[in-house]
Formats: C-alpha cells, sequence, structure tokens
C-alpha cells in the first residue's frame, strides 16, 4: 500500500512537471483564492483584536473646570453612572492624575522637568466613562453636552478616538461583506479552473490511461496522480500565497501603525504565522482535491 | 487455459471482424495466429484481454468468461496477460524505465524486484543505453522492442504478441523468437500473431489461419499459407 500511494505521488508530480503550461494559470487562479479566504480570516482576527484593544482604551474622558470642586464632580459621576448605556465611570483627581503622570514618566527627565518648571499641579480633574458598546458613545456624549453641570465641564475628550472606532467597524463590515462575496466568487473560478485543467489533463491523457488499464493498473493507481495533481498546485498556490501575505505583512507595517496607533501588522502576523500558514494550505490543498475529485468522478469512467 | 465457443465480432453490421471462432489453447502451448491484414488476428487478441466483447459466442480464461466480466475483475485478468500491442501503445510522458517497470508497478512489486529483474530484460531487449529517453526518442524498432520488455518483465501466465517483429531487423527478430520460445519453454503460454513467413515456418508449431475472420486452418506443426 505505501508503495501504491507512494507511487501515485510521483505519477502526480510527474503528470505536472512533463506536460507543464496548464499548471501555472491553475496556480495562479488558486492563489487568488487562497488569498481571499485567508484574508478573511486574517481580518476577522485582526477587527477582533483592534475593538477589543480600542474598546478597552475608549472611554469618553469628561475634564472638568480648574475651579470645580470635588462635590459636584462626584454629583455629575453618579448622574453619568445612571445612563443605561454606561458601564462604569471612573473618578480621577487631579492629584491622582498628576502622581499617574509622574509614574508612568518618571524615566522621562525632558518631561519632568517641563513639569517642574510648571511648578503647579497642571492636571485636571476628570471622570473616565466607558460605554458597553462603541456606537452608544454618541449618544453618552451627547447627553454630556446637553448637561445641566455644563459649565463644569472643560472639555470632552472623545472625538479623537471616535473616528478611529468608526474606522475600524467601517472597514470590519465593508471588508467581511465584499470578503465573502468575492471569495466566494474567487473559489467557484478556482474549483472551475482546477476542474477544468484536470478535465483537460484526464483528456489529454486518455490514450494514457487506456494503456494504463490494458496492462492492468487498478483504479486507484489510475486516478490517483490526478488527486495528487490538484493537491501538489494547491499546495504551491498555498505557498505563493503565504510569501506574498509576508511580504505585505512587512511593507504595510508602519502603514498600519499610523492608521491604527499601537498595531503592529507585522508582529500581528508573525503572532498568528501557523494558523494563517495552515489555513492557506489546508485551503489550498481542499481546494485542488476538490476539484480534481469532481472532474475524476466525472470525466475518468471506468 | 483459453477457449473460444463460436466467438463472432462484429463491429459494424457489414464489419464482420470474427465469424464463429472456437477453439482451444492448454497451458505452455506456443500457437501462431496468421492471416492477411484486416483478416482478425488483432481483433482475436483483444477480445481476450476484454479490450473488446465479443458479440456472440464466448470467451473464457481459465475457466472465466471474459464475455462479461466485472470491471472490478478486469485489472486482475489483465495482470496475468502480458501483451505486445501492434501499435506498442507506450506511455509517451514516461521515459523507457518507467514503461516498462509500470507492468511491476501494477502487480504491486517492490522498487527492490523491480530494480532486480530490470537489468537483465534491459540487456535481452537490448535497450540498456536508453532507459531514459521518451518514447517519442525511440525508433520504431526501439518502441517495439520497450513494449516487448514491458509484456515479459513481470512473468505473466499468457503472452499476447501481436506483430512483435513488424519493426524489427532479422537480427532482433530472430533474437525476440529465440526469446519467445525460451520463455514458451519455462511453461509461459505464448500466443504469437505475425506476417512473417520464415519465421512461422521455422518455428513448428501450432498455426491458427484466419481469412475474413473465420478460422479456415488450425494445425498441430502448421506452415504459413495463405
Ligand atoms: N474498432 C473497430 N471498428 C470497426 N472496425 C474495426 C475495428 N477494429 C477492427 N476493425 C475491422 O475488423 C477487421 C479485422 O481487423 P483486425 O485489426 O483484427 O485485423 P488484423 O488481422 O489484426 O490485421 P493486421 O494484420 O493489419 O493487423 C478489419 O476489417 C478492420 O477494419
Ligand atoms: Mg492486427
Amino acid at each position: 500500500m505505501f508503495v501504491l500511494i507512494k507511487r501515485i505521488f510521483i505519477t502526480g508530480w510527474h503528470g505536472i512537471t512533463r506536460d507543464g503550461g496548464m499548471i501555472t494559470a491553475n496556480i495562479f487562479i488558486m492563489t487568488m483564492a487562497i488569498f481571499m479566504i485567508s484574508s478573511l480570516f486574517f481580518f476577522r482576527d485582526l477587527s477582533a483584536f483592534l475593538v477589543a484593544n480600542i474598546q478597552e482604551r475608549a472611554d469618553v474622558s469628561v475634564y472638568f473646570k480648574n475651579d470645580a470642586i470635588e462635590e459636584d464632580i462626584l454629583k455629575v459621576k453618579r448622574e453619568v453612572g445612571s445612563i443605561p448605556e454606561v458601564k462604569e465611570v471612573n473618578y480621577i483627581s487631579s492629584e491622582e492624575a498628576f502622581e499617574r503622570f509622574i509614574e508612568r514618566h518618571s524615566s522621562n527627565p525632558v518631561l519632568m522637568e517641563s513639569l517642574a518648571e510648571v511648578g503647579t499641579n497642571p492636571f485636571l480633574a476628570s471622570l473616565g466613562v466607558k460605554a458597553f458598546e462603541a456606537d452608544q458613545y454618541a449618544g453618552v456624549v451627547g447627553f454630556l453636552e446637553n448637561f445641566q453641570f455644563n459649565y463644569l465641564i472643560e472639555k470632552i475628550d472623545y472625538y479623537e478616538r471616535k473616528p478611529v472606532i468608526e474606522r475600524i467597524y467601517g472597514l470590519t463590515a465593508a471588508f467581511s461583506r465584499v470578503g465573502v462575496i468575492v471569495s466566494v466568487i474567487l473559489i467557484l473560478v478556482a474549483v472551475m479552473i482546477t476542474f477544468n485543467a484536470v478535465r483537460i489533463s484526464i483528456y489529454n491523457s486518455r490514450e494514457e490511461i487506456k494503456i494504463q488499464r490494458l496492462v492492468g493498473a487498478s483504479n486507484l493507481f489510475i486516478k490517483g496522480p490526478f488527486l495528487v495533481q490538484g493537491a501538489i498546485s494547491g499546495f504551491f498556490s498555498a505557498l505563493i500565497c503565504f510569501l506574498f501575505f509576508a511580504l505585505l505583512a512587512w511593507g504595510l507595517d508602519t502603514r498600519a501603525e499610523f492608521l491604527f496607533p499601537g498595531f503592529g501588522l507585522l508582529s500581528f502576523f508573525i503572532a498568528n504565522l501557523w494558523m494563517i500558514l495552515s489555513i492557506q494550505i489546508l485551503s489550498g490543498i481542499g481546494l485542488g482535491v476538490v476539484s480534481s475529485f469532481i472532474a475524476v468522478k466525472k470525466y475518468l469512467k471506468v | 487455459m483459453i477457449t473460444f465457443q463460436n466467438v463472432s465480432k462484429v463491429y459494424h453490421p457489414n464489419i464482420i471482424a470474427l465469424e464463429n471462432a472456437s477453439f482451444q489453447i492448454v497451458p505452455k502451448e506456443f500457437v501462431c495466429l496468421v492471416g492477411k491484414s484486416g483478416a482478425g488476428k488483432t481483433t482475436l487478441l483483444k477480445l481476450l484481454l476484454a479490450e473488446e466483447k465479443p458479440s456472440q459466442g464466448q470467451v473464457f480464461f481459465n475457466e472465466q468468461n471474459i464475455g462479461n466480466i466485472k470491471m472490478d475483475h478486469l485489472p486482475v485478468l489483465r495482470r496475468q496477460i502480458g501483451a505486445v500491442f501492434q501499435d506498442y501503445k507506450l506511455l509517451n510522458f514516461k521515459t523507457v524505465y518507467e514503461n516498462i517497470a509500470y507492468a511491476m508497478e501494477v502487480i504491486g512489486a517492490s522498487d527492490a524486484e523491480i530494480k532486480r529483474d530490470m537489468p537483465e530484460i534491459l540487456d535481452v531487449v537490448g535497450l540498456s543505453h536508453k532507459t531514459s529517453s521518451f518514447p517519442i526518442e525511440l525508433s520504431g524498432g526501439e518502441k517495439q522492442r520497450v513494449a516487448i520488455a514491458r509484456a515479459l518483465i513481470h512473468r505473466p501466465k499468457v503472452i499476447l504478441a501481436d506483430e512483435p517483429t513488424g519493426n524489427l531487423d532479422p537480427y532482433h527478430t530472430l533474437d525476440i523468437i529465440r526469446l519467445l520460445l525460451k520463455i514458451n519453454e519455462f511453461g509461459t503460454t505464448i500466443i504469437l500473431s505475425t506476417h512473417n513467413r520464415e519465421v512461422i515456418n521455422s518455428l513448428g508449431k501450432r498455426v491458427i489461419t484466419l481469412q475474413e475472420g473465420k478460422i479456415i486452418r488450425d494445425e498441430k506443426q502448421g506452415r504459413f499459407i495463405l
């Protein structure tokens, strides 16, 4: 049995290397399909990662005027906390903000020096507001802007994050919609092209197949190489696709960093290396084998 | 071992390739098939390989009715038969070595066995220096010798040789016929179809003569008479 499997692989490999031509177009379209499929997975994970990351940080910060007294601020805190969309509210006094700053930047002499130059505590007291969902922030901010204690508020720091969140949501939604459609189309095209390549390969080999039968070759021995042919082109497409992915991750690393601060495309790619590689190889081999199988089933009558 | 019972093969209502043929071949026999071109020799051999089905009558190989053989028994039947086809039927994408080895791969021989048997057969057919050539790079006679080697290497019980020397020079023809005789002595049944008068007459074996699809003569120690 092992010998048979080995021979089926060798024959399939020869079918590719000695028949050439067709395989190039085949690999090209398969690469595109695999690229789309794995991009879908990649982006799903990527957007989950980004959104989780930003949702964690995406709170509305309400800074209070210097002369606002703590009692009023706490009153505001209770009011805001009673809005149903609000998950939690944290009060950070100006002293706390000052300490946190020192804690975080004590190793940075330039910052420390300029802070010392100011002399007083330059930080404002603030409330950090977290909502349950990112799209509820607009409502929360709207509420704060038309608030009875409006006069206490120096500024509401939300608009800086809002575009980022919206960008991610927009991109993710658009990408998964378009991505699914494009993937389905590409998968169909890839299956059709691979199917056709194998069909033509069967057609070109019809004399050979007849001869193989005449000298007593078993079904498996005749059909197997065609499946192997599909699997091999799928495998190579997957490898090409993976290289392409790696190049993209490396090339777009800085751009992604600019678009989504705090996000490293390359490190994300490296962290998910095995998952991406296995998705690509599995979908490549799967595509190849399934399409060859259909072609063999349909055109290689025994 | 091989029995034809009133076998007819009609390709087309007015092309009767074989008509009411009956004969028997016992194990270890050496049988020559002669007849003019179009007499039905190849057709007869095709019926034995189950490449064609008889239109009438029955063909038996070791008690098995080949006329209605099941598809999955076909490989088993064919592995017992080594066929040299008139048109060679080599695998064009395989080298000489791979073509010959194929007959052994098909019966599930190991690579070691193939390596062991290959040099001898290559030597016999005189192709030791062409092992990595592809069929299109070979002359007609060389292709024929590859076909012969492929039919012999797995030591089948029966060899069907359809014009195996048609493209060979007298020197190689003699070699191949001697080889077939030797294999026959070791116990392999041989059915040889040929136009070669000298070969038939020098062999002094059984000769079945076909004419327009009918068996007109079947002699124990026949001669080439058309
Ligand atoms: N597939 C086919 N379809 C229709 N007619 C066929 C087919 N094969 C053979 N024939 C016809 O059957 C007859 C016998 O052919 P066959 O090939 O058996 O002759 P042969 O004795 O082998 O001839 P040769 O010595 O030229 O090889 C011929 O008239 C041929 O035209
Ligand atoms: Mg013939």
